[in-house]
């Protein structure tokens, strides 16, 4: 499995910040077996970085590798969701009727 | 001018015309709503806000965009002068890229909120120390999340903190229809205070742009739709009709027509600074009117201002050399301007700003306008209307004799569309007619209204010759001249109506 970059754009010490760090560490913890950098972005530090990066929504989670780029915007509630931004399948793959490869 | 402000103060946009209509600016640290449908000049509205606050007060501005990449902004907006890329450069505007990124693919999951976006919006605007903010535009925003509370929500709390950030805003929304509801999304309901409505509408063929202030908070502005253009190389200009105030000095002088028999039907000449129509139909000599009226005004030394609509430079100068007035020299001497337009060039509004922008330039002591009627062909009676009211208290203002002509639809008689918009301005109506006499056809002359002064009531008979216009004797056995039924009397009939209104 390549190795995952994701960056995650917060603004400030919320209750949605933390929940949404939260969640993306239990999925990368389950899913990616520590495959994975992650950077946590406050935007509120570094508002050129959200500038450079165009980020309009908060919380927003940048898959930059591996490719394809990607954007899931949210307290990455939904787990399955996340996964498929990801372009990773749940556990069982097959009976899925739709989804990417 | 509207100088004891009220409650809400306002900061002066220096865009042309707009502070006069909204007495004085947009409302100071506030947030007005701009709507309007597609191609209603909106985003040149955002734009211009920055870019006058730059010129003209040096106040920085951020543009927040939503829909068109600051790319394409930069270089579409070059053609009003702006050069936003050297402004940048010089830390005075800040462009918040809230553009669509097609090319990455976005997912929602969960709750979210713009905090990131705010907090771009008030670093661009420490960075710049910005006084003006534009955003454009709220459907552009709408279109890029799926959660349109959230959405909702946030524009309120980004106008808020605006508000706290002591920054006037404007931030600019659809509509889809020019009579529906104020815009889209129910966005009025959340940026309620101030709401400008921009039109684009069809009118009789003609495209007409209007600028509505329909709500300030606090604080007065002018009621009703007005005009406007967009002009390159400047922008857009709101053409404030009612501006017109009734306070132009009245004088006395009289000055010359510049036909010694139609001064003295008028007790003397023209005021100088009235309003002069000269109504006819095609070849009564309108035209030569307006060639004596400036003949006299150069003999004078008088600078005088011509715009001829109706015929080219190289015709005019022929016709004034066969009325025997020589137009060349008066041009090189620096007694004359000749301005020739054909009306179609351009919409009625721009020709009204090229005559204003003319007369700011050459100072004329007269102007003639030949004629109004070929400009009514390029425009709705609306907007004709306007321009008529807009151009003559403009003139008015200026303290000149302005001398206009008219076309009248049919050969004998009757009364033009431009008569009916205008009489009641003019301070003088002078009729030329046709009058068909013993199988031949003469013209009359006469002055129908002169304001404050006596004046001839004659219908008088007037020949054209080499030298300019002769005005003679009245045709006194005729009726219905002005009617256009002329009907000849029996010396004996009219002797028994002149006995039965004798005073004795």
């Amino acid at each position: 499995m390549s190795k995952f970059a994701l960056k995650l754009y917060i603004t400030g010490k919320t209750s949605k910040s933390e929940r949404a760090i939260n969640n993306l560490k239990n999925i990368c913890d389950e899913e990616l077996g520590g495959q994975y950098e992650m950077k946590v972005i406050d935007v509120l530090e570094r508002p050129q970085l959200a500038e450079d990066e165009k980020i309009l929504a908060t919380p927003t989670l940048i898959k930059e590798l591996p490719p394809p780029l990607r954007r899931i915007i949210g307290d990455l509630s939904d787990k399955e969701k996340v996964l498929l931004g990801l372009d990773l399948q749940p556990y069982i793959k097959p009976p899925q009727k739709k989804g990417g490869e | 001018m509207n100088p004891k402000g009220p409650e809400v103060e306002k900061l002066i946009t220096n865009i042309n015309g707009f502070d006069w209509i909204s007495n004085g600016g947009l409302p100071l640290n506030r947030t007005t709503l701009i709507s309007g449908t597609a191609g209603s000049a909106k985003t040149i509205f955002a734009t211009q806000f920055l870019s006058e606050g730059i010129i003209k007060s040096n106040e920085s501005g951020v543009f927040v965009t939503f829909e068109e990449s600051p790319e394409e902004i930069r270089k579409n907006m070059r053609s009003f002068g702006w050069d936003i890329h050297k402004w940048e450069s010089e830390g005075k505007w800040c462009f918040v890229d809230a553009s669509p990124q097609p090319e990455i693919d976005t997912l929602e999951t969960g709750v979210y909120d713009m905090a990131a976006l705010l907090a771009r919006i008030e670093f661009a605007i420490q960075k710049v120390g910005a006084v003006r903010v534009s955003m454009d535009s709220l459907g552009a925003f709408f279109s890029q999340f799926s959660d349109r509370a959230t959405v909702r929500k946030e524009i309120f709390r980004i106008t808020y903190a605006l508000k706290k950030m002591e920054v006037t805003s404007i931030i600019t929304a659809e509509r889809t229809d020019e009579l529906g509801s104020i815009a889209r999304f129910g966005v009025e309901e959340f940026v309620a205070d101030n709401v400008i409505i921009f039109r684009n509408i069809l009118d009789e063929e003609k495209r007409r742009r209007t600028i509505e202030i329909l709500k300030f908070r606090g604080t007065t502005h002018q009621k009703g739709e007005f005009p406007f253009t967009v002009i390159p190389g400047e922008g857009i200009i709101v053409i404030p009709l009612s501006a017109i105030e009734l306070k132009q000095r009245s004088s006395d002088i009289r000055v010359t027509s510049g036909c010694t028999e139609l001064d003295e039907m008028c007790n003397g000449g023209f005021y100088r600074d009235s309003i002069i129509l000269v109504s006819g139909a095609t070849g009564t000599g309108k035209t030569l009117i307006v060639t004596q009226f400036m003949n006299g005004g150069a003999e004078k030394n008088e600078r005088c201002l011509l715009f001829a609509f109706e015929e080219s430079r190289e015709q005019l100068f022929r016709n004034a050399t066969g009325w025997g007035v020589d137009f060349d020299t008066m041009e090189k001497e620096g007694k004359l301007k000749v301005v020739c337009e054909y009306p179609e060039t351009m919409s009625l509004e721009d020709h009204l700003i090229n005559i204003k922008k003319a007369i700011d330039e050459y100072k004329p002591n007269r102007v003639a306008i030949d004629s109004l009627s070929a400009l009514e062909r390029v425009s709705s009676l609306r907007s004709f209307r306007e321009f008529v009211i807009s151009i003559t208290s403009f003139i008015k203002h200026k303290e000149v004799a302005g001398l206009f002509t008219s076309t009248t639809p049919t050969l004998l008689g009757g009364t033009s569309i431009t008569e009916t918009h205008i009489s009641t301005i003019t301070d003088l109506i002078i009729l030329l007619r046709y009058v068909e006499l013993y199988g031949e056809t003469r013209r009359g002359i006469t002055v129908l209204k002169m304001r404050g002064s006596m004046h001839d009531k004659d219908i008088r008979e007037f020949q054209i010759d080499s030298t300019g216009i002769h005005i003679g004797k009245p045709f006194r056995n005729v009726v219905g001249i002005l009617t256009g039924n002329p009907v000849q009397l029996s010396p004996v009939e009219m002797q028994r109506t002149a006995e039965m209104f004798r005073n004795d």
